[in-house]
């Protein structure tokens, strides 16, 4: 307790003055850790370069007309495309969405729309979060069991059809997911003011709920139908594998996923470069799907 | 309605019947569209149950702990395959979260600009959108080839341990788990990313505020605030690493025979269904889906328990 007031002020201020030393333990250990954090988060990155850059040059150098509208030679010869495993991908793809996007935008309607938070809502939220954690490979037993060895379409084993009753059963939480997701994001007064003019409830969700949240459900719809573009395991004993062009609904079809696993694996080179452009043809078809999706939401938000 | 105007403005509207069916109709549509999640999700646990039950009655829970995979005798037990899931699943994890929660500090702190660290986290998302087959390609022609020369440095010096004694010789379990490790550090990344975003920034403000660093405010103010969600996403993953087929089964080798090492090829359910399934007939078609039945119960024990880590362990903030 000095008298003086000068000196304690100049202390106090000296004590005050900040000053940031490297050499303090704290922070050495912070600069540690960031170092450690930023190491990690490039080794994230590298798997992804790597991937992409051999997909490209691996895939795009083979890239030509001939490679998208030829059907894959024989074993053992050479040249050849993958054009009915293109079309495939695209029909069982379609055959997926078509059944999934309208039940499961439906139930997300229901969920959001009418339930009232008793035991049944619960119980479907809690279903599709499991449904969402079964594995594909269950998926494909699944509908193997139900609709490839029973033959109940036509006396048909494996189907085009199957393969995208596969897929949808993979698709479906995704889309009722984000469509309840999105839905809860409206605004109550938009359906308030819709029921003030005298709307009826279907007129109001289809019209009025359903529009404004759009970009949602859009964006889920696409990731949706990208990841279910790229899978394989529900595929392989459903849809199975055909080296010609695709024979209708109710027949096997080619599939670019499983185009890729039945080739990679083979002992010849043709296949394991058409193996490569198929690769090329469905990253770039999925990236794009991405991108598409992140489009969409931020197009509209601004 | 409109044709015959009411004199009283104040009068209701009647709802024309039509309009009422309508409403009614739809509700009624969605509900059973909603409840099909439900159906779904029972016709698959029915399916793969009674396709397994033939086995079940046959080998009963021995089928579990015997690793016998034995087509003409019809002797089936599903130890490699079990044992090939939860070593590839657990292990694929002990890397990949340090590496993701790691980017996903990186990436929501502010040590770099915004569109750097946006980068990073777009590149790490689209990630997650490369289809398995084709990881599973890049794995067999890439990714084994350039390690090999490692995983051979692991056998000569750590070779006394049973983990790595075996050559490596191509495929195995070692190049499947390193897979595994690409494809759940997006979803980590992710969810982690997600979980620390949501802490809010009064707790890290008054954490500053106290005077405690960058990585002190990390460790004992901003993860404990997030470990719940932090630990969902690292189950979800797990569920996904043991569910996962396509790049596994092409990289893992499918071996029938038993084997500790990690460098030796292994086995999963999963890849064990996917290469089997088709060709099989007979019980081996009951014992698959009998394996089919573990594998369901393990990802199904392991998504309930990550929504219920989500639930019961958040802090109240």
């Amino acid at each position: 307790m000095s008298v003086s007031t000068p000196p304690t002020t100049r202390h106090f201020t000296e004590r005050l003055t900040l000053h940031y030393d490297p050499s303090l333990k704290r922070n050495r250990f912070n600069q540690i850790a960031t170092a450690i954090a930023g190491f990690f988060a490039v080794v994230a990155v590298i798997p992804l370069f790597l991937v992409i850059i051999y997909v490209l040059f691996q895939g795009g150098r083979l890239l030509s007309l001939q490679l998208l509208t030829e059907l894959p030679p024989a074993p053992g010869l050479e040249g050849g495309g993958i054009g009915n495993a293109i079309l495939g991908t695209i029909v069982v793809t379609l055959v997926a969405s078509l059944i999934a996007i309208p039940v499961g935008v439906g139930g997300g309607v229901y969920l959001s729309e009418y339930a009232q938070n008793g035991w049944f809502s619960r119980f479907v939220r809690f279903g599709n979060d499991v449904l969402a954690g079964v594995p594909s490979i269950i998926c494909g037993v699944f509908i193997y069991s139900l609709i490839v060895a029973t033959r109940i379409f036509f006396d048909q084993s494996f189907s085009a059809m199957a393969g995208g009753i596969a897929l949808s059963v993979l698709m479906l939480p995704t889309v009722i997911k984000t469509t309840y997701e999105g839905l809860l994001l409206v605004p109550q007064e938009l359906r308030w003011g819709a029921y003030g003019v005298g709307a009826s409830r279907f007129v109001t969700i289809t019209r009025i709920t359903l529009p404004a949240a759009f970009t949602p459900i859009a964006t889920g719809v696409v990731l949706g139908i990208a990841r279910a573009a790229g899978e394989t395991a529900p595929l392989i004993f459903t849809a199975l594998f055909s080296p010609f062009w695709p024979e209708g609904l109710f027949n096997p079809i080619a599939t670019m996923s499983v185009l890729i696993f039945n080739f990679a694996i083979m002992p010849y080179e043709a296949q394991n470069e058409l193996a490569w452009a198929a690769s090329f043809v469905l990253v770039i078809m999925i990236l794009g799907a991405n991108l598409l999706a992140r489009w969409i939401s931020r197009v509209s938000r601004t | 309605m409109r044709s015959t105007p009411s004199t009283d403005a104040f009068t209701l509207r009647r709802r024309p019947p039509q309009e009422k069916l309508v409403d009614i109709g739809f509700r009624q549509l969605t509900l059973v569209l909603a409840a099909s999640v439900g159906v779904v999700l029972v016709a698959i646990f029915v399916t793969v149950f009674s396709g397994a039950k033939e086995a079940m009655a046959t080998f009963g829970l021995r089928f579990l702990t015997t690793s016998a995979w034995d087509p003409v005798n019809e002797d089936y037990g599903a130890l490699i395959a079990i044992y090939g899931t939860l070593v590839t699943s657990i292990l694929s994890l002990l890397i990949a979260v340090p590496i993701g929660l790691g980017t996903a500090i990186f990436i929501t702190e502010d040590l770099l600009p915004r569109g750097v660290r946006d980068l990073i986290g777009l590149m790490v998302e689209l990630l997650a959108a490369i289809p398995s087959v084709v990881l599973g390609l890049w794995a067999i022609f890439v990714m084994e080839p350039a390690i090999r020369p490692f995983l051979g440095f692991l056998h000569s010096t750590l070779g006394w341990t049973p983990f790595f004694a075996t050559a490596p010789q191509g495929p195995g379990t070692a190049p499947a788990i390193l897979i595994l490790v690409v494809m759940v550090l997006p979803i980590i990344t992710a969810i982690s990313r997600d979980a620390l975003n949501q802490v809010p920034i009064e707790l890290r403000q008054g954490a500053y505020g106290v005077g405690t660093t960058r990585w002190g405010a990390i460790f004992n103010v901003i993860l404990p605030a997030a470990v719940s969600s932090i630990m969902g996403g690292v189950m979800l993953s797990l569920g996904r690493a043991m569910g996962e087929t396509m790049a596994v089964t092409m990289i893992i080798g499918n071996s029938l025979n038993f084997s500790v090492s990690l460098l030796a090829p292994g086995n999963t359910i999963s890849s064990m269904l996917a290469n089997q399934f088709g060709e099989a007939d007979g019980i081996q078609v009951s014992a698959l889906m009998y394996a089919a039945v573990v594998l369901m119960i393990l990802t199904f024990v392991v998504n309930v328990m990550a929504q219920w880590i989500v639930r019961r362990l958040s802090l109240r903030y």
